[in-house]
């Protein structure tokens, strides 16, 4: 599973980091940085959820 | 054991009945979902409404939720520009436009609308900002370059509204009853901040006056024959203006539900689960329920929480009464307006303690804790996204004051 996040939409709401830490983090520059673009799929049910609740829709998972 | 259904009926095509749609295939529901909304659109997202796309820096494609292909895949009978007229919750049958159709699940979720100026009905110039086609209303106004436009109410709607709009070069008068702009929401010290940063912008605010009157001049080629030239208050001064927008707050949509045997008070009444009576669950803006974290009955206007409370609702109609589970969130929120995000998680309390953790707030970049009888209440960020994020999840743990401020100790 690949994390694709699409920076022209992300404003750094960092919802998805306090969802899946170990895979989003915003840092004090206020950017998003994805930490594991490929994670298991054992952390699939926190990504789908970070994908529904980014407020810009920002977030896409590809299998 | 899992909830056999058939047919499940979602009313309200928006955030939380997309989501509980989507939850439900997610989940495996092979039984048919339908969908209906009253608006005449497919399913979309209103934050962008009133700020990109009001500002015309995204158009349609960027508001739609998810994509046509999606939409496909979740195999609905999707029935948009339709509205439901009545429910009979023990005959378990579901009034669509007069005519009558059985369900075994059904997911409330008709949101709400918005309050209007008494008076205002058909008046050219006078909107509110709920729907895509307000949005478009308000757009076109201004893009045929009206100068001058007063917000009434000092809310978050009416921030982002004024903050686009001076985006766009229009003048702005920002209009609040209450003493506190923001108060409500944030309280009064940090109402004051974000008050500060709208005047930093050149809007006109004034709180703590109501309006009067809505001043209008004969205009026949409008509904009511009149368009707005301005407002008068009630201290007695007039702004004049080509274009009024309203953020006065909302009315869940619950007219509809009147003998359907139901409880409704300022929202469908649902247990601690979302469920409003057997088989019925209710989800977003027009769900009142038992947040058991709080131990109190709320209604939340959020856009996160029609996300989780649709996917929540939805997931309760496929469980049974032993395996439902209590909706507990930390209300989150985040509002854009100019170059600052405003963000809170939690809640605020009039009486609460606020105390800087981070930031300046002089610099309008901070971080604010409120806390209140020794519990760590709510956080407020401008501008700094990591850290209330770092500590919505401190509220979810139910932190105490003291441990949020360690928590937060280390902070610039």
């Amino acid at each position: 599973m690949r994390v694709v996040v699409d920076y022209d939409l992300c404003e750094s709401n960092a919802i998805c980091m306090q969802i899946a830490p170990d895979v989003f983090e915003v840092r004090d520059d206020d950017f998003l940085y994805v930490l594991d673009e490929n994670p298991g799929d054992d952390r699939r049910a926190a990504l789908e959820e970070s994908v529904q609740r980014c407020p810009k829709q920002a977030i896409s998972l590809e299998d | 054991m899992p909830v056999g259904r058939d047919r499940i009926t979602i009313v309200g095509a928006s955030l939380a009945g997309y989501w509980a749609a989507e939850t439900l295939r997610r989940d495996g529901f092979e039984g048919a979902i339908s969908l209906i909304g009253d608006e005449g659109h497919e399913p979309y997202d209103r934050p962008p409404l009133s700020k990109k796309y009001l500002a015309g820096e995204v158009g349609r494609d960027r508001v739609n939720l998810g994509n046509a292909e999606k939409l496909a895949a979740l195999d609905l009978d999707l029935r948009l520009g339709r509205r439901a007229t009545g429910l009979d919750v023990a005959a378990r049958t579901l009034e669509v436009e007069g005519v009558s159709e059985p369900f075994d699940g059904l997911v409330i979720a008709t949101g709400a609308r918005c309050r209007t100026l008494p008076g205002t009905d058909g008046v050219a110039g006078v909107h509110t900002l709920r729907t895509i086609d307000d949005a478009d209303a308000v757009r076109a106004a201004m893009d045929v370059g009206v100068e001058r436009m007063v917000v009434v109410g000092a809310g978050f709607i009416g921030a982002e509204v004024a903050s686009t709009a001076v985006g766009r070069g229009l003048a702005v008068t920002m209009v609040e009853a209450l003493e506190a702009p923001f108060g409500r929401v944030l309280g009064m010290e940090m109402g004051a901040v974000l008050a500060d940063v709208h005047r930093g912008h050149g809007v006109d605010l004034r709180a703590g006056v109501g309006v009067d009157e809505v001043l209008t001049e004969p205009d026949g080629g409008t509904e009511a024959g009149l368009r707005v030239v301005g407002i008068r208050l009630v201290d007695g001064s007039e702004v004049a203006c080509d274009l009024l927008v309203a953020g006065i707050g909302v009315i869940p949509n619950v007219d509809w539900l009147e003998g359907s045997g139901l409880e409704v008070a300022d929202g469908v009444v649902c247990d601690e689960t979302c469920l409003a009576a057997p088989d019925v669950v209710a989800a977003g803006d027009v769900a009142r329920w038992t947040n058991a974290r709080y131990g109190e009955s709320m209604r939340v206007e959020h856009w996160d929480n029609a996300v989780q409370q649709g996917v929540h609702a939805a997931r309760r109609l496929l469980q049974s009464d032993e395996e439902a589970e209590p909706f507990t969130p930390v209300p989150w929120f985040w509002s854009d307006q100019y170059d600052r995000k405003v963000q809170l998680a939690g809640r605020t309390h009039p009486d609460a303690e606020v105390r800087v953790v981070a930031g300046s707030v002089a610099e309008h970049r901070f971080v604010a804790y409120y806390g209140l009888g020794g519990r760590f209440l709510g956080v407020l960020g401008v501008n700094r996204p990591r850290q209330v994020m770092q500590s919505k999840g401190l509220l979810e743990q139910d932190a105490s004051w003291d441990e949020a401020l360690v928590f937060a100790a280390d902070w610039d």
